[in-house]
């Protein structure tokens, strides 16, 4: 069983984020990294191959310069082999031409089984691109998954609900978008560190693709700083603390 | 304008954020009109008649998801029914909806909402980023119909121009393979008192409660005490003390209660940016310099583990 995983590179977000002058986000400054929301992703692909004894984990990307830094990460964990689409031209796509780019690039890595990918990545955070993927690519999308299980050429999973969880069931070839903390993602070793190094990265354009690039349908028309709250009172706990929330309270007519 | 929303459900009502779209719709003015996925569209109208919704589409789900037969019903009737914008909540259902729609459509998103405003025929929806810092107002550029996904409590939800709404039966819609994920089994978990997004009173712990023992006593206790609904950090949920569903903040859910109460919570941007609109915020922390006082309306520099039992206890003796 083939599947594949998209994984975002980002830019590292310990570092404040920022915008460029022309209202995007700022991808130069930070040193990339693997989104961690996709680390899931990653882990559970390659438990997933590994329970079905053959096959491969096979890793999708589009990212500006032909960032490799975030790929790597992921092949030090284990999977086998990445495409990655980097084009100048894709500079300030949305969420629909990343998701065509995508759908594209899972049809290059060929023979997939299963697309995994994360319920939203940590920068942009539209939460679209996996049921984007999967209508592009005609597949059944089982989104925001806390639990996969393959078996007899169908993927169940506990799909996430406001009320609990719903088992969902559909057969493959799929798509799923895993929620963050449903595996343990693992260290990689040093051996797999070293192997990453030479493990093939497919390197693509959109065009390479048949992905035509340009107007996306929508503009930035405005950027502001939010009101900042105010802070109000504060107090060092000398032991009577709570008096002062109980007080706090009661104006409110809380309590 | 004729502006559709995506309707949700919640025991034949409509959920909250439906109901807030649809409040925000009417303001903005024009027809409003629903889509419905669900077996029980009746009683759904009658809740979102009552808002203003003149007409419900009404969905039969086929056993498949929500939003992904949503989706197909919608992409065959926009020839037809010309919607200008389409609505969703940032939900699982409305998330699943626009973007298997965008897709069929080749129509672009936009996301994450938190304001709407409407000129002539041009349609701007507001967002905020780098945790809530920034403020970024975009606007769509192509073809109708636009096509938004809004964050539950970014809006108000008022009854109003209310009206009976006619409920028209969509036929069998085929959503290609998208249609064979069927739902087998539905797992509802217990849940005491309000609902997060609801609840007058938030009380939300963090890494700084210590252990996943104390989230009972500490958070439970004073939430239940203060018939409120208990929330946490992203830190406390990805270490598996706690269930996704009490996540507050921008990966997780908004809150706007009267009352915030913060326990051990540092105050990451990510986490302020799902409760910075409550209207009182008081902070426990033992660090002073912890960024969640600069919004607190009280800050209590303190050990919760200390200060938590004993504001339990003035409370209980308050009776
Ligand atoms: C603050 C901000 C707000 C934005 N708002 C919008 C918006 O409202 N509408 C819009 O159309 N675009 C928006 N964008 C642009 C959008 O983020 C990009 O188009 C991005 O390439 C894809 O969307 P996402 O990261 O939001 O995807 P999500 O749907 O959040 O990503 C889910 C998962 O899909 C996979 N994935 C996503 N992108 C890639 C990739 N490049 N390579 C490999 N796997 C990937 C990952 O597994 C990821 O975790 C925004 C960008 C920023 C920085
Ligand atoms: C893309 C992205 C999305 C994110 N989304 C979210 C989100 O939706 N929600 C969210 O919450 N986070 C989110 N985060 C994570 C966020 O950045 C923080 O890591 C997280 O909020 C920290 O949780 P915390 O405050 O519980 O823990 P910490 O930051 O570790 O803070 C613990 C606090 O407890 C205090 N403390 C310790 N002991 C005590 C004691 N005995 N008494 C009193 N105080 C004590 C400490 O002084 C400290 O301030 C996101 C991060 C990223 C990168």
């Amino acid at each position: 069983m083939n599947v594949v995983v998209c994984v975002k590179q980002i830019p590292d977000p310990a570092v404040p984020g920022e915008l460029t002058s022309d209202h995007r986000l700022k991808r130069d400054g930070a040193k990339a990294i693997l989104d961690e929301s996709d680390s899931y992703g990653v882990e559970m692909a390659l438990q997933l191959v590994d329970k079905a004894g053959s096959g491969e984990v096979i890793l999708v990307s589009m990212a500006p310069n032909g960032e490799v830094s975030g790929l790597r990460q992921a092949l030090a964990m284990g999977a086998a082999r990445a495409v990655l689409v980097s084009d100048d031209a894709l500079a300030g796509a949305d969420a629909l031409t990343t998701s065509k780019i995508l759908a594209k690039a899972v049809e290059r890595a060929g023979g997939a089984d299963l697309v995994l990918a994360a319920t939203e990545s940590s920068d942009g955070y539209t939460g679209t691109v996996p049921a984007q993927v999967a209508e592009l690519l005609g597949w059944p999308s089982l989104t925001f998954a806390k639990q996969v299980d393959i078996a007899d050429g169908k993927v169940t999973i506990q799909r996430q609900t406001e009320a609990g969880y719903d088992v969902v069931e559909a057969s493959l070839p799929a798509v799923v978008s895993v929620t963050a903390g449903v595996v343990e993602p693992r260290y990689p070793s040093f051996k797999g560190i070293m192997a990453a190094k030479s493990k093939p990265v497919d390197q693509v354009t959109a065009s390479d693709l048949g992905v035509a690039t340009g107007a996306t349908g929508q503009e930035i028309t405005a950027v502001t700083q939010a009101p900042e709250r105010q802070a109000g009172e504060k107090i060092e706990d000398d032991g009577t603390g709570f008096e002062r929330v109980v007080a706090f309270l009661e104006d409110l007519k809380v309590i | 304008m004729k502006i559709w929303v995506f309707a949700e459900s919640e025991n034949s009502n409509p959920t909250t954020a439906t109901l807030e779209m649809v409040t925000k719709a009417r303001e903005l003015g024009g027809t409003i009109e629903a889509v419905y996925v669900g077996t029980d569209a009746d009683a759904v109208a009658t809740g979102l008649g009552e808002y203003g919704v003149s007409k419900v589409h009404a969905v039969d789900p086929q056993g498949g998801l929500v939003g992904v037969v949503g989706a197909a019903a919608i992409a065959g009737m926009v020839d037809a029914e010309a919607p200008d914008l389409i609505l969703f909540a940032q939900t699982y259902d409305g998330r699943d909806a626009i973007a298997r729609l965008s897709a069929r459509l080749d129509r672009t998103v936009l996301t994450n909402g938190m304001s709407l405003a409407v000129d002539g025929d041009s349609v701007t929806v507001g967002t905020a980023v780098f945790g809530g810092t920034l403020l970024v107002d975009a606007k769509f550029t192509g073809e109708k119909p636009y096509l938004a996904a809004i964050r539950p409590k970014s809006f108000a939800a008022e009854p109003g121009g209310a009206t009976t709404a006619s409920v028209a039966q969509v036929g069998t819609v085929d959503a290609g393979r998208g249609g064979e994920a069927k739902v087998l089994e539905r797992h509802v978990e217990e849940r005491e008192g309000p609902k997060l997004e609801e609840a007058a009173v938030v009380v939300s712990g963090g890494r700084g409660i210590g252990e996943e023992a104390n989230y009972g006593p500490l958070v439970d206790s004073l939430a239940n005490l203060l018939s409120g609904a208990s929330g946490a950090s992203r830190a406390i949920v990805d270490a598996g003390w706690v269930p996704y569903s009490k996540q507050v903040g921008q990966t997780g859910k908004t809150v706007k209660p009267k009352v915030y109460i913060a326990l051990g919570i540092s105050g990451a941007t990510q986490h302020m940016v799902g409760m910075k609109g409550s209207d009182n915020i008081i902070a426990i922390n033992k660090d002073g310099e912890a960024p969640i006082f600069s919004v607190a309306d009280l800050g209590i520099v303190g050990d919760v583990t200390k200060v938590v039992p004993q504001l339990i206890e003035a409370i209980k003796a308050k009776g």
